[in-house]
């Protein structure tokens, strides 16, 4: 017998603001255009809204200052704060709203300036008193640490995640919305300034502006919409630490529990999958979750992602939107591999378009490969 | 509701922490009931839902898990080390070893804990084994 929640809810309308630069403008007003962007694409209104599931970098209670801005009254509300991962699992936890009548119009969202307010990564993260001493960088060191130790254990190569990066990058030149788009060799990435060893400057994602908003409801309701719903099959979530010293092995990830759990709630194996968008904050972070998620061996990330196989072409499509890499990362990017999920299994993604896709899987990020959320996702196809 | 217990009262283990380093002792909790230490000190044991902890002094001796080199321009300080140390005992913490270039410092490196009292609140930081 499937899950209950197997395909129970539905996303309807998505929508996209601000990416890259969004000049003079706060992080909620750039979440509004995107609200307003993703209920246009369902036909519905802001007064249809009655349960909001967001995070943020900026408000201490999200979903009370996100509801005050755009005049809703929602009776679910929903702020969980699995950082980057937060939007993938809020997904989990609106299908449970949808199911059980806590709401029927769920409103994922997010919003960030943090390219115009001045490339600081925005937080309100208390001070890490362990770790503080030693002036780690976050959160570029912690990704260091993992990356070095997937190195050593297992001969991963600077170049093999340099191809991470070019991967992204030739997604990105497929993608018009995509903020960097000019070419990129290997060499390119490889002799760029190097930050903390082994990861260097391009081996790191963007610092841009950018919102995202989904509409889910329940799918009885779905089909009455403009759009070819996209369903939820599956979502699990995990985490195993908040900070880096404290995760128990620095080459595998809570992906590994988050990936079983979405796949057995989706009925699915990684063999169903056609379309991958995974949280890559720095290359290392795309071999790590293809090795946790099942799509290779432990230990076999970096040959897998070697001479173009996730890139356009190759044998996985893998962040097709050009990635938190080269098309956009506002402080915390797991919406945006969410929609551009949601985009590719509805079709008409232009050049970059994967080529009739019946289920996606996507994996947030959140912390310092703390928490990890994957949601597959499906046409009716697969319903 | 039973009052507090004797093991939860006075100073918490981040404080006790503290005061054995002030006191030039390197010291993390070990678990009664299934002897493993743990690194940040809690007052539960984070292996197998223990209460019953006992502060054990350490040997020192680490081995290097994982280790960055932060770059920075010579003019604001120059590069500098931060790692992953693997101790004798088990825990793994964060830390930077002294007296070597960063950029030499090695995954499997032997080290040896030393306290830092440079600063208001000591800690740990290591540097190269003798004898390696």
């Amino acid at each position: 017998m499937s899950h209950e929640l197997r395909g129970s809810s539905a996303v309807v309308g998505v929508g996209l603001a601000g990416c890259g630069e969004a000049h003079g403008r706060m992080p909620l007003d750039i979440l509004a255009e995107a609200t307003h962007n993703a209920l246009d694409d369902a036909g519905l209104k802001l007064s249809d809204v009655d349960g909001i599931f967001t995070g943020s970098s900026y408000h201490f209670m999200p979903a009370l200052s996100t509801a005050e801005y755009l005049g809703i009254k929602p009776r679910f509300s929903d702020s969980s704060m699995v950082g980057g991962s937060s939007f993938v699992a809020h997904t989990l936890n609106a299908a449970m709203a949808i199911k059980t009548g806590q709401c029927d119009v769920a409103l994922i969202c997010y919003g960030s300036n943090q390219r115009t307010a001045g490339g600081k990564l925005a937080t309100m993260s208390e001070q890490q008193i362990y770790e503080a001493p030693y002036k780690p960088r976050y959160p570029i060191s912690s990704y260091a640490l993992a990356a070095a130790r997937h190195m050593h254990q297992y001969g991963t190569t600077r170049e093999q995640m340099a191809d991470v990066a070019v991967a992204a990058r030739q997604w990105a030149q497929l993608n018009p919305a995509a903020f960097a788009r000019d070419d990129l060799t290997r060499q390119d990435v490889l002799n760029s300034r190097m930050i903390s060893d082994p990861l260097s400057l391009l081996d790191c994602c963007l610092v841009t502006d950018g919102g995202g908003a989904v509409i889910m409801v329940s799918s009885e309701r779905a089909k009455d919409f403009p759009n070819k719903p996209v369903y939820v099959l599956g979502t699990g979530t995990a985490h195993w630490h908040r900070q880096i010293t404290q995760m128990p092995d620095l080459t595998t990830t809570a992906a590994v529990d988050a990936g079983k759990r979405a796949f057995a709630m989706a009925g699915l194996t990684k063999d169903d999958v056609d379309v991958v968008e995974l949280y890559d904050a720095f290359t290392i972070n795309t071999i790590l979750f293809l090795e946790d998620l099942g799509f290779c061996a432990k230990g076999e990330g970096g040959a897998f992602v070697e001479n173009g196989n996730i890139a356009p072409g190759g044998s996985l499509p893998v962040n097709t939107n050009g990635g938190g890499l080269s098309c956009v990362h506002p402080g915390m990017y797991g919406i945006f591999i969410l929609i551009e999920a949601i985009q590719q299994l509805r079709g008409g993604c232009g050049e970059r378009q994967v080529e009739n896709p019946e289920v996606a899987l996507v994996n947030g990020n959140g912390g310092v490969l703390s928490s990890q959320v994957t949601t597959i996702l499906g046409t009716e196809a697969v319903l | 509701m039973s009052a507090t217990k004797e093991r939860f009262s006075g100073p918490g283990p981040d404080q006790i922490y503290s005061d054995f380093l002030r006191k030039d002792v390197f010291s993390l909790p070990q678990c009664k009931d299934c002897h493993e230490f743990h690194f940040f000190p809690r007052v539960v044991c984070p292996h197998c839902g223990g209460f019953n902890l006992e502060w054990k002094t350490l040997s020192g001796k680490g081995e290097i898990y994982s280790t960055t080199t932060i770059r920075r321009k010579p003019e604001r300080g120059g590069n500098y080390n931060v790692c992953h140390v693997t101790l004798e005992e088990g825990p793994r913490l964060m830390s930077r070893v002294d007296g070597v270039d960063s950029l030499d410092v090695k995954i499997g490196d032997q080290v040896t804990a030393v306290i830092n009292k440079d600063g208001d609140d000591p800690f740990i930081v290591f540097v190269p084994a003798q004898g390696v």
